[in-house]
This record gives C-alpha cells, sequence and structure tokens, in this order.
C-alpha cells in the first residue's frame, strides 16, 4: 500500500516536471515576441505602419523602411520555390512510386543528409562556385537571349536574386522532398491498386495518388517556403545586399534576415537597433504563420487516411 | 437409345458454355516462397466460381495472377493463363486489366472524386470518353451495381459520403464501368455487414448473365450461395475444383468435406 502511493507520488512529480519542460517552450516564443515587441518598441512608434510600405533605409538620416527587405525576401523565397518544386515532387514521386526498395533507403537518406549540411557551408560554396559560374557562363547568356525582359535585364554580377533563389532552392529541396515522400506513402496501397485494376497506366495511378494528397503536397510546400523565408546565412553571402527593389533576377538585393545579419554589429542609433529589431519582429510573425499553416495541412491530411 | 446418349446435367452444361479462363501449372512465388503450386482451372464464361479455403492457402495470389495484379505486389509465376485461349503475358498488363476488372477486400473509392467521378475514372483512363458518352456509361454501371436508385440525386457528393456496402457497390460499378468481361472479386463483403452483404451476392447472381466472375469468400455459406462452381485451395494446391453443389454437399477428397463442414480452417 505504502509502495503504491509513492510511485503514484512519483508519477505525479515525473508528469509535473516533464510537463514544466513543455510549458517552458511555450514560455520561451512568448519571451521572444515579447522581447521583440519591446526591443522595437521606438521604431513602431516612429514609424508606424508606414515601416511596412517605405523604401528608405538611410542610417545618416536615421530614416527606416523596410519594404525592399520585405521584397527580397519574398522575391528570394518564390525563386526558390519555382526551382525547388517541381525538382522535390518529383524526387518524391520517384521515391514513393517507382524506386526499387534497394534504392529508395539509400536515396532518401541522402536527400534528408542534404537538409543537415550548415548553411555557411552552402554559402561558400554560393561564393566559391555558383556565383563564378553565374557570372561568367549563365548571366551573360540569358542577358544575351533575353534581356528585352525586365526579369534578365542587367548586369552580370553574378551576385544578386538568382542567386539566392538557387541556393535556396538546393537548400529547402530535401525538406520538400522527404516531406512530400511521407504524405504519398501515406496514401494506402489500395488506392493505387484501385487505379492499377481500372487498366491505369503507372502514370495514371501516379496522378490519382497526387489528387489525393494534394493539400499534404501543399503543406509540404509551405514548410519549405517558411524555411526559405528564414534563412540566413547562405542567402546573406549571395544576394548582393543592396537595399533596392529591382525587377530583374541578376540586380542584387536584400532579405530580412541577411539585413540584420549584416547590420546589427554596426548599428550606432537607437532607431536604428529598433528598425532592425521590428524586421526581426516581421520575420518572426511571418515564418510562424507560415509554419502553423503547413503543419496543420500535413496533419489534417495524414490524419484523414489513417482513419479511412 | 436417346436416353443413354444424354449427359448427366452438370456434364451437359459445361459442354455447352465455353471456356473464358484457363490455368494450366501455375506456380507464384513472392521472394522465395512459392504461393501456388501447379494451379491447373477451367473456369467456364458466364459462371460464377468460388474460391475457397483457410487463410494463407493462395486463394488471394491465385486471383491476382488472374489480372496480373500480384506483380504489383512483387509477385512472379510461371505456367500459362489463358484468356480466350490467349496468353495473358503476351499482352500488356494495363490491356489485359481492363477486360479482367477486380473489386478488393475493402472498399477503396478515389476520396478526392464525386460518386460520379468515381465510376467515370476508369473510362477517362481509357481515353474513350465522350462526354454523353460517359454519362450514360455512369447510369448504365450504378443501375448494373443496383446503387442507380441511391445516389442518382448525388452524384456530385464526394465517394466517401456514403455508407460502406454503398461504397463496395460504387467499386463494383466503377470496375463495370469499363466494360471488363471477366470480374475478380477479392472477399468483396468480408467488411460489410449482413445486409449489405445480401445486396452484393444478389448482385453477383445477377451480374453473371454478362460477366464471368471468380469470387474469392472466407465465408462458405456466400460460396454455395453464389457460384457454380468451387475449388478448395490448402498451401497453394488446388484440392478439389467441382460444382459447388457436389463440393458442399459430396466432395471427392476427404480434406475438403473436413474443411466445408468446419473440421479445420
Amino acid at each position: 500500500m505504502n509502495k503504491m502511493k509513492l510511485s503514484i507520488t512519483g508519477d505525479k512529480v515525473f508528469k509535473n516536471t516533464t510537463m514544466l519542460f513543455a510549458f517552458f517552450v511555450f514560455a520561451l516564443v512568448f519571451l521572444m515576441a515579447y522581447e521583440m515587441v519591446r526591443g522595437s518598441e521606438l521604431s513602431l512608434r516612429h514609424f508606424g505602419w508606414k515601416f511596412l510600405t517605405t523604401t528608405t533605409w538611410d542610417p545618416v538620416a536615421d530614416e527606416y523602411g523596410a519594404l525592399p527587405f520585405i521584397f527580397g525576401t519574398l522575391a528570394s523565397s518564390l525563386l526558390a520555390l519555382v526551382i525547388a518544386l517541381p525538382l522535390s515532387i518529383g524526387v518524391a514521386i520517384f521515391l514513393s512510386e517507382l524506386a526499387p526498395r534497394w534504392l529508395e533507403r539509400p536515396v532518401s537518406f541522402l536527400v534528408e543528409l542534404l537538409a543537415a549540411i550548415p548553411s555557411i557551408v552552402y554559402g561558400l560554396w554560393g561564393i566559391f562556385v555558383l556565383v563564378p559560374w553565374l557570372r561568367n557562363s549563365v548571366e551573360p547568356g540569358l542577358i544575351k537571349s533575353f534581356g528585352y525582359l525586365p526579369l534578365f535585364k542587367g548586369v552580370p554580377y553574378g551576385f544578386g536574386m538568382l542567386a539566392a533563389g538557387i541556393i535556396l532552392a538546393i537548400m529547402i529541396i530535401p525538406i520538400i522532398s522527404s516531406i512530400s515522400r511521407d504524405v504519398l506513402q501515406a496514401i494506402p496501397k489500395t488506392q493505387r491498386e484501385a487505379a492499377l485494376a481500372l487498366g491505369a497506366t503507372k502514370w495514371e495511378s501516379t496522378k490519382i495518388v497526387l489528387a489525393d494528397g494534394k493539400s499534404g503536397l501543399l503543406g509540404a510546400t509551405l514548410l519549405g517556403l517558411g524555411r526559405a523565408v528564414g534563412e540566413t546565412m547562405a542567402v546573406t553571402m549571395v544576394i548582393g545586399n543592396r537595399s533596392e527593389i529591382s525587377a530583374s533576377l541578376l540586380d542584387p538585393g536584400h532579405s530580412m534576415a541577411s539585413v540584420i545579419a549584416n547590420e546589427f554589429a554596426e548599428a550606432t542609433t537607437d532607431m536604428y537597433t529598433s528598425s532592425l529589431i521590428e524586421i526581426a519582429l516581421i520575420l518572426f510573425a511571418v515564418t510562424i504563420i507560415l509554419n502553423v499553416i503547413a503543419r496543420l495541412i500535413v496533419w489534417s491530411m495524414t490524419k484523414k487516411f489513417k482513419t479511412t | 437409345m436417346i436416353e443413354t446418349l444424354q449427359m448427366p446435367s452438370i456434364l451437359s452444361e459445361s459442354f455447352e458454355t465455353d471456356t473464358k479462363l484457363e490455368t494450366k501449372n501455375v506456380n507464384a512465388f513472392f521472394g522465395k516462397t512459392q504461393a501456388l503450386r501447379n494451379v491447373s482451372l477451367r473456369i467456364q464464361k458466364n459462371h460464377v466460381v468460388a474460391i475457397i479455403g483457410p487463410s494463407g492457402c493462395g486463394k488471394s495470389t491465385f486471383l491476382r495472377c488472374l489480372n496480373r495484379m500480384h506483380e504489383v505486389a512483387g509477385g512472379s509465376m510461371n505456367g500459362t493463363i489463358l484468356l480466350d485461349g490467349e496468353d495473358i503475358h503476351e499482352n500488356d498488363p494495363v490491356n489485359l486489366r481492363r477486360r479482367v476488372g477486380m473489386v478488393f477486400q475493402k472498399p477503396n473509392p478515389f476520396p478526392t472524386m464525386s460518386i460520379f467521378d468515381n465510376v467515370a475514372a476508369g473510362i477517362r483512363l481509357n481515353g474513350m470518353a465522350r462526354k454523353n458518352h460517359i454519362a450514360e456509361t455512369v447510369e448504365r454501371s450504378l443501375q448494373q451495381a443496383a446503387l442507380w436508385n441511391e445516389v442518382k440525386d448525388s452524384l456530385s457528393k464526394s465517394g466517401m459520403s456514403i455508407s460502406g456496402g454503398q461504397q463496395q457497390r460504387l467499386c463494383i460499378a466503377r470496375a463495370l464501368a469499363v466494360n471488363p468481361e471477366v470480374l475478380l472479386m477479392d472477399e468483396p463483403a468480408s467488411a460489410l455487414d449482413p445486409i449489405s452483404t445480401a445486396k452484393i451476392e444478389e448482385l453477383i447472381y445477377e451480374l453473371k448473365k454478362d460477366y464471368t466472375i471468380v469470387i474469392v469468400t472466407h465465408n462458405m455459406q456466400q460460396a454455395a450461395r453464389v457460384s457454380d462452381e468451387t475449388a478448395f485451395f490448402y498451401l497453394g494446391e488446388i484440392i478439389e475444383f467441382d460444382n459447388t453443389k457436389k463440393i458442399f454437399t459430396a466432395p471427392s477428397i476427404k480434406q475438403t468435406e473436413d474443411y466445408v463442414t468446419g473440421r479445420f480452417g
């Protein structure tokens, strides 16, 4: 009897301590948000909503507007998505529908390994391999053949939005493809059999599987986008770091994460620091919203198939 | 003189109708395990053949070999299977499966498609799609599957919105829509309630006018009710194949008798 009681108190202590750890995570998120709001109070008060819509970024005059960085983050992330999405879905289809089992395991492992490479390594590769290659081979060709389009006007610097987009694409391929593969594998085998037994080809049965997994694939894409939006180091190293909005992919730009990384150490005035913290707050909100939406979509999809 | 020429009814019947499917010495393998041993069977046109036997006896494998669905699960086979006298391995499995349709154990409608689109899925795959033609075929198939009256006002609803029994009849309609010659059914009623089961059984009786049906079942009463011939499988071998009445009342082999009377299995 005594022993029983002891073990129950033990369980209680155990439960409450682990619960404390779990709440600690929540607390951390709230504290971070609180600190950022507090830190950016000065700029929030002074610039208001205008902060989001003005393009001046002038530390000398102490005038700050975040639009070029918001644009840079959106443009580089969307470019990355355009490049990465077809590739990732292709990888996921191959792994879940076509690859023999002996090949699926090692390829899946390699794809996931790509996600573990530190972003500084991607950045270095970007500076020493990707950027020279873009500058010497790709961009002159693009300007020559498509230079009449605003998208490809300019000087072949190498550093710029295109380089950032490509680096980001490589970095989000592992996330999108491994989650997409999980999504496709969660769709029951009986769906494929139903299609094949109707006389569907492998391609046609895959189309049906893709339709079943549509929402999950959307979730995977949003998670990839979330990663691209928040990525800092590799982007900072290749995006060119110029706070301008340009229609051309070849021009240098700046992203929210890269401006914080680049300028925080040299932010001399209170307003300067406060403005950078406000950019961090925006970035924080955007990534949290993207991730929550994406997780909800993936979760509801895999759940739907588990119950049927 | 004329009397002596008359054959027993079973035999005369099998001479009148012709062979739809024939298997000769079929062996099937999954990796190193052999699932079927030397299975030879002749299935008559417009007959219902039931495959019975304890779990793991190879009945589902046999069914899947008939439209090469065993390949999807990584199986292989040797021996010959003839459909209308032609070797099924000489043709593309895609074409074979349009002639030999299949209904599975658990209803598996496509969840993102409406009832209408589920039935139309196969026709659209086959590329023989003309709009009014599709609507006609969908209606005919749903009628054949005895589901039309229940769903005719909700064709645009999701295929998952109807009951399990209705979903299974939807799957039957989907299989019928591509106009197969043979219908394979892998325990089609095992996941259903008794009323839905009775409906499926009635349906099988109706369908045999137009189709040749092979049905795998765990339920011996069901085999006795719906089939013309019954094959008893045990450990991958065919033990006995005969007229259903004979299998259930006077089987010639002791093992069959033990199984159908419930002494093992």
